[in-house]
């Protein structure tokens, strides 16, 4: 792979919770790393509370991030000055919203929206360029006859069709980057397949990479290149779909798998048993944030942050008790210090 | 399993909307045994929910709805005729109801104890003693430390909230327990975990279940029969394993269609084109006609009867004896 498109290091988001005197610091996101190639699909999975929306937040300059940095296109993007640089980032990198009931405004025509970001971020197109520019978009992610459904409102619409208008809002832009978080979670099942294969379209026509962010890891095995899985705001393990999948090392994923319903499979009744909740996060100690429910915890968990390590290719795994594959070599120095 | 607890025969359900009756629930029939678990899987506005308020007879105000016909017996008496009172003597003692959101469910000003009480109060005669004593049990069996009998609703996870709702619906045991979407509001391993924990619970009390979800593969493992409802009606109806080997409606496969697995063979799925039709204008035909590969000009025109394969109940043309082409053959295709 060349140059990925983006880098983001270190990247932490703290929020003040509480009082002014009593308050304390929320830890959402905490030291996370991660790449995007240029037309990769990475799944950024984890539960609710896990800081994945964070991490969406923070990629699409919402937030700013309390430590870390974010390289875009090999540009740093804390250091956008300009009114103009910044709207070009968020035409390259912009944000498709999980909800798509409240995402687009119920008192225009779904044309209003895309034009509107048209005009905002391409202002050299003319009138009727525009207009053609958004039945164009609107073709592409299959909201056809365009001109028709241009003119619709979005009661008119259904859920699928309503997010399908989100991506065509971001395609607009002529985006290098589509951050999705939860694009298909509240749309029924025999819809939710649909918008996956428009992801996948649009990265073989427009080479465009995107972050999927979702609750749900059978759907990012379906998409994804590449799967991160986030826990309590930290980048518990990282790999390739079908490595991580298939060999899970840490405890959190392999729980997170043997939660899956899925029918094809026969009936593990000797699942894991867990009655554990995902933590909230606030003044953290040193210690794994998993260790409370996690079978294997000993000693050091309690006390000692694990590390992310890689185990093999493009795998790296944060857990003092995950073990390399049979006949793999581990790396023995640690790639990236984790500080609580 | 036992005997029959419930019968649902010809139930069509309406309510007004401003472009004229809609018919949520059009025709259902289903049957329960005593200690049977059923799964009712659907999509959003397939009418599962409004076919479960109607059988804990939960329409009118100010839901909205009406039965206009057909007949709901329930451990020999016809529900749709019950007046209220008698309906107060049934409900929660002999049939209790676990709403889809706990948040929006559970009083947020009171306590789970008085919540509790309150039900105890409304449906029976207990002392004051009793009454704790009983809430404490209940807890215990979810899995809640009778501590919590002093939260409210905010200070416990969504898990727990779940799990003080079903607590909740188990005061009096009833012989019947109906969940509308009790897990969707959690997180996959809460899921899981809730799951295994009202099949424990069902085993040890031995209540029926009518478990309604828009997520078949949650239910795969779980009930015993599984109804799936398109636009209002039911398609298919059959034991739950038969169902995900071998499905039999176009509907049902392209449901299945639509998961993505996590364990088995990579593949590219279709789902289903196109949505759900309007119900206050449902197609002339098979509803799920407009959508559906393997649709005729028969499907567009006249609408499926309900066919007995096997035992096993399906409502398109492909299954009706006199028409060609044969299924199995359809079903290669």
């Amino acid at each position: 792979m060349s140059e990925p498109l983006l880098v983001a290091t270190g990247l932490t988001r703290h929020f003040r919770i509480g009082g002014v005197l009593s308050g304390k610091t929320l830890h959402a996101v905490d030291d996370v790393d991660l790449t995007i190639g240029r037309g990769e699909i990475v799944a950024l999975v984890g539960e609710s509370g896990s800081g994945k929306s964070t991490v969406a937040r923070l990629l699409a300059r919402v937030y700013r991030p309390t430590r870390g940095r974010i390289v875009f296109d090999g540009k740093r993007i804390d250091r956008l000055r300009t009114r103009r640089e910044r709207l070009r980032y968020a035409s390259d990198v912009p944000l498709v919203f999980q909800d798509p009931f409240s995402s687009i405004n119920p008192a225009y025509r779904v044309s209003h929206g895309v034009k509107r970001a048209i005009k905002l971020h391409r202002p050299e197109l003319s009138r009727v360029e525009r207009r053609v520019e958004a039945e164009r978009v609107f073709e592409a992610v299959g909201l056809v006859p365009p001109a028709a459904m241009l003119r619709k409102f979005p009661h008119q619409l259904s859920g699928g069709q309503r997010q399908r208008v989100g991506f065509a809002q971001a395609l607009a832009f002529r985006p290098k980057l589509i951050v999705a978080d939860e694009p298909v979670s509240m749309l029924d099942v025999s819809i939710r397949i649909g918008i996956l294969n428009l992801m996948t379209e649009l990265r073989a026509s427009r080479g465009v990479s995107f972050l999927y962010i979702t609750h749900d890891i059978a759907s990012a095995r379906y998409v994804a290149d590449r799967v991160l899985v986030m826990y309590g705001g930290h980048l518990v393990e990282e790999g390739a779909t079908e490595d991580v999948l298939h060999r899970p090392k840490h405890p959190y994923t392999k729980l997170l798998l043997a939660a899956v319903p899925d029918p094809r499979a026969p009936l593990g009744l000797a699942d894991v048993e867990d009655a554990g909740e995902p933590p909230r996060v606030v003044e953290p100690h040193e210690g794994c944030r998993f260790a409370p429910r996690c079978p294997l915890a000993t000693e050091v968990c309690r006390t000692v942050t694990p590390l992310r390590r890689s185990l093999g290719p493009g795998r790296l795994v944060a857990c003092h008790h995950a073990e390399p594959d049979v006949g793999e070599q581990p790396s023995e120095q640690p790639l990236v210090g984790s500080p609580a | 399993m036992g005997e029959r607890l419930l019968e649902v025969r010809g139930l069509r359900v309406a309510y007004a909307s401003e472009s004229g009756p809609v018919v949520p629930v059009d025709d259902v029939s289903l049957d329960l045994d005593e200690g049977e678990f059923l799964g009712i899987v659907g999509e959003s506005g397939c009418g599962k929910s409004t076919l479960l308020y109607a059988i804990a007879r939960l329409l009118g105000p100010p839901l909205g709805g009406e039965i206009l016909d057909g007949s709901i017996v329930f451990r020999g008496r016809d529900m749709v005729a019950l007046s209220e009172r008698r309906l107060r003597h049934i409900r929660w003692r002999e049939l209790s109801v676990v709403m889809q959101s706990a948040m929006n469910a559970l009083n947020p000003v009171l306590t789970i104890e008085a919540q509790l009480r309150d039900a105890c109060r409304a449906h029976s005669t207990m002392s004051a003693r009793e009454i704790r004593a009983r809430s404490e049990e209940v807890l215990r069996l979810v899995g809640i430390d009778p501590l919590h009998l002093r939260s409210y609703p905010h200070q416990l996870s969504g898990g727990m909230r779940q799990r003080a709702m079903i607590a909740m619906a188990l005061l009096f045991t009833p012989d019947l327990v109906i969940m509308d979407e009790p897990t969707s509001a959690l997180d996959v391993v809460a899921q899981r975990s809730l799951m295994k924990q009202i099949k424990q619970l069902q085993d040890q009390l031995s209540f029926a279940v009518i478990f309604v979800t828009h997520d078949m593969s949650l239910v795969s493992h779980f009930s015993d029969r599984l109804a799936v409802m398109y636009a209002g009606q039911i398609v298919e109806l059959g034991p739950t394993r038969r169902v995900f080997d071998a499905p039999l409606h176009p509907y049902t496969r392209g449901l299945l269609d639509s998961f993505p697995s996590v364990a088995g063979p990579r593949t590219h799925l279709a789902g289903i084109p196109g949505s759900p039709p309007d119900l206050v204008e449902p197609p002339s035909g098979c509803r799920f006609a407009p959508r559906c590969p393997l649709a005729t000009d028969r499907s567009h025109a006249v609408p499926p009867p309900l066919v007995d394969v096997g035992g096993d109940l399906v409502r398109c043309h492909l299954y009706v004896p006199d028409a060609e082409p044969a299924p199995a053959a359809a079903v290669e295709a």
